[in-house]
C-alpha cells in the first residue's frame, strides 16, 4: 500500500487550561473514507481545523499529502477540499458567484456548470447565499469543497443541524465523492453516518482516539453479544440486573438500563423471574443487535448524543 | 487575472450605499458659486476618498466576524492577495462617484477650469489606495465590527475637522494648524486643493505624493502582517503598536512642515485665490 495520504501522530492541543487533544494519532489512505466519531467538544473539529492549516499543532505532527499544512502554504491548499463546520459566505453573493470566485482561485478547476448539475443548484444558480435553505447551503459548501478536484476532502460535521430527508441527500452526495475515489475525512457525532459512509471509524473523546477500525471490527467488539434495554416501574437491587445469566454488562442510562447479553433467551428468562420475584414491573424491553453506538457507550460510558 | 475575477463580487456587495451618499454630498457642498467649486470639491472629493477606509474596515471585520474569512482560509488565497483585491474593488467602487463628482462639478455648478487632470488622478489614486489601507489597519487591530465603528468615528472627526476639508485650514489658530501637518488627511486636502485649485502639476507636489505613498506601503506592509483569518484569534497587544506606527512618516513631515511651513503657505495661497474672487460671506461655513 502506498504512503497514507493523512498522517497524524501524537497531536496535543490546548486551549488557555482546556486541553482539546491529548495525543492523536490516526493514518488514513487513498481513496478512504475515514471518520471522526464522537461527542461534541471531543477535539474533532480542532484536529481537522490543524489538518486544514487553519490552526497549529501544540505537539505532533501532521502530514496531508506528505506536506506539513501551516508551512506548506498555497501548494498545500490546492490539494485539499473542505467544508466547515459552519460555512459563511457573505449573504448577497449568488450561487454561481460563490462557484466561479471560490474556483478562481484556483489552478485546477472543475466544469462549475457539471457542478451546480451534480449538486441540484442549478435552479437556485442566481439566488443570494443568504436566501438558501440549510441544505442548500450545506450543498453549496460541498460543491465549493470540490471546485478544485482536491486530493483530500475534509468535511466537518457535514450533516450537522439537517432535518433527516436532506440529510440523506448529503450522505447521497457523499457516496458519490466516494465513487470517485476521494480521499475523505468526515467528522460527525451521528453513528447512522459513520456506519453508512466510513470505511474505517476512530472514536474520539476527551482529546484522544479511544478506537479505531472499521464499523464492523468496531461493533464486533460487542462479539456475540446482544443488547438488551429495559425500562423497569421501580429501580431494582443494586447490581442485581448484572448478575442475570448470560450478561456481560450492565450500564444504566437515564431512566434504562442496557444489558449486554450472551444468552438472549436465558438472560430475559431469568430478569423475568427476578421482577416477580422483587414484586417489579417492565415498562419496556428492546433488544437489538450492536450499534456503533452501543460500542461508543461501552467505551466511554457516555451517549454519544447527550 | 485572479484579482480581476474575484473583485466583481466584492464590489457588487457595496455599490449602492457609497454611491447614494456621496450623490447627495456633491450636490448640497456644490451649491456655491463658480469661482468657489474647485476649493469646494477638494474637499468634496478627499471626503470620498478618505470614505473608502471606513467601509473597508467594516466589510473586512465583519466578514471575519462571520467566519467568511475562515473559509477563503481554506482556499490558496494570500493575506496579501486578499488585500490587495479589497484595495482594488475598493478604488474602482469610489472611481466612478469621483468622476461624477468631478463632471456634475464642472457641468451642473460651473467649476472654471478641470485644474490639473494628471494631478487629480494621481491624487485620488493615492488616496484612496492610502486610506483603505488604513482602513485594513483599523480592522487589524480590531476585533468585532462595533470596536470598529468606534475607532472609525473617532478617525473620521478627526480628518474631517482638522483635515481642512470642512473647515479650510487657514481659518484655524496657529497651534491648531501644526497639530493638523501631523495628520494624513490634511496632505491629501493640501494635495487635491493644489490640483484643483492652483493647477499645481504633479511633480510640484512631493510631500503630499510621499507621505501618502510611505503611509499606504507601511500600512498595507502591517496589515498583512497583522491580518486574522480566524474569530477566535484576537488582536494581540502588540499589534496596537504596529499599528500605531503607521502614523510616523506623518510625525516626521509632520515635523518637518512645521519647520519649513510649506504647507501652510500653499493651504494659505489656495484659500486666498479663492477669497479673492469672493466675497467674506459668501465664503463655506
Amino acid at each position: 500500500m502506498s504512503s497514507p495520504v493523512i498522517q497524524v501522530e501524537n497531536l496535543t492541543k490546548s486551549y488557555g487550561s482546556v486541553e482539546a487533544l491529548r495525543g492523536v494519532s490516526f493514518e488514513v489512505q487513498e481513496g478512504e473514507v475515514f471518520g471522526l466519531l464522537g461527542p461534541n467538544g471531543a477535539g474533532k473539529t480542532t484536529t481537522v481545523e490543524i489538518l486544514e492549516g487553519l490552526r497549529s499543532a501544540d505537539g505532533g505532527t501532521a502530514r496531508v499529502c506528505g506536506l506539513n499544512p501551516l508551512e506548506a502554504g498555497l501548494r498545500f491548499k490546492e490539494e485539499i477540499g473542505a467544508t466547515l463546520q459552519s460555512t459563511a459566505l457573505p449573504e448577497k453573493i449568488r450561487v454561481r458567484e460563490a462557484l466561479a470566485m471560490f474556483s478562481s482561485f484556483y489552478g485546477r478547476r472543475r466544469n462549475l456548470q457539471d457542478l451546480l448539475r451534480r449538486f441540484g443548484l442549478e435552479e437556485k444558480r442566481n439566488a443570494f447565499y443568504g436566501q438558501l435553505s440549510g441544505g442548500q447551503k450545506q450543498r453549496l459548501a460541498l460543491a465549493l469543497a470540490i471546485v478544485n478536484e482536491p486530493r483530500v476532502l475534509f468535511l466537518d460535521e457535514p450533516t450537522a443541524g439537517l432535518d433527516p430527508q436532506v440529510r440523506r441527500e448529503i450522505y447521497d452526495i457523499i457516496e458519490e465523492l466516494k465513487q470517485e475515489k476521494k480521499t475523505i475525512l468526515l467528522t460527525t457525532h451521528y453513528i447512522e453516518e459513520a456506519e453508512r459512509l466510513c470505511d474505517r471509524v476512530a472514536v474520539v473523546d476527551y482529546g484522544k482516539v479511544i478506537a479505531l477500525g472499521t464499523p464492523r471490527e468496531l461493533k464486533q467488539r460487542s462479539a456475540g453479544t446482544t443488547r438488551i434495554e429495559v425500562r423497569l416501574a421501580r429501580a431494582p437491587q443494586d447490581g442485581a440486573l448484572g448478575k442475570l445469566e448470560g450478561v456481560t454488562d450492565c450500564k444504566q442510562f437515564e431512566d434504562a438500563w442496557v444489558l449486554h447479553s450472551t444468552r438472549v433467551p436465558a438472560t430475559i428468562v431469568a430478569l423475568v423471574k427476578q421482577l416477580e420475584s422483587d414484586g417489579n414491573e417492565l415498562a419496556s424491553l428492546e433488544i437489538s443487535s450492536p450499534t456503533l453506538e452501543d460500542v461508543f457507550l461501552e467505551l466511554t460510558g457516555r451517549k454519544l448524543r447527550d | 487575472m485572479r484579482l480581476a475575477l474575484r473583485t466583481p463580487v466584492f464590489i457588487f456587495f457595496s455599490l449602492a450605499m457609497p454611491l447614494v451618499f456621496l450623490f447627495t454630498f456633491c450636490g448640497f457642498f456644490g451649491r456655491g458659486k463658480p469661482y468657489a467649486i474647485p476649493y469646494l470639491l477638494a474637499s468634496v472629493l478627499a471626503l470620498t476618498v478618505m470614505g473608502s477606509f471606513w467601509g473597508l474596515s467594516l466589510q473586512l471585520v465583519t466578514y471575519r466576524e462571520m467566519g467568511i474569512l475562515r473559509r477563503f482560509h481554506l482556499a490558496p488565497v494570500s493575506a496579501g492577495a486578499l488585500l490587495a483585491s479589497s484595495i482594488l474593488s475598493n478604488y474602482l467602487l469610489t472611481v466612478p462617484t469621483v468622476v461624477v463628482q468631478f463632471l456634475l462639478a464642472r457641468w451642473l455648478f460651473h467649476m472654471p477650469s478641470w485644474g490639473n487632470l494628471t494631478g487629480v488622478v494621481v491624487m485620488v489614486t493615492l488616496g484612496i489606495v492610502t486610506f483603505a489601507a488604513l482602513g485594513l489597519i483599523v480592522s487589524s487591530v480590531t476585533n468585532t465590527a462595533q470596536e470598529t465603528q468606534i475607532i472609525n468615528q473617532a478617525l473620521w472627526l478627526l480628518f474631517l475637522l482638522l483635515s481642512g476639508a470642512t473647515l479650510p485650514l487657514p481659518l484655524f489658530p496657529g497651534w491648531l494648524q501644526r497639530v493638523a501637518f501631523y495628520i494624513p488627511a490634511t496632505y491629501l486636502v493640501t494635495g487635491l486643493q493644489n490640483v484643483l485649485v492652483a493647477g499645481t502639476s504633479v511633480m510640484h507636489l512631493g510631500a503630499d505624493l510621499l507621505s501618502l505613498s510611505v503611509c499606504a506601503l507601511l500600512a498595507f506592509i502591517i496589515a498583512q502582517q497583522l491580518f486574522r483569518w480566524d474569530p477566535g484569534e484576537k488582536a494581540p497587544r502588540r499589534a496596537r503598536l504596529w499599528a500605531a506606527s503607521t502614523i510616523i512618516p506623518f510625525l516626521l513631515l509632520g515635523a518637518w512642515e512645521t519647520h519649513r511651513g510649506s504647507l501652510r503657505a500653499s493651504a494659505q495661497s489656495t484659500f486666498r485665490s479663492m477669497e479673492r474672487q469672493a466675497a467674506p460671506e459668501e465664503l463655506p461655513h
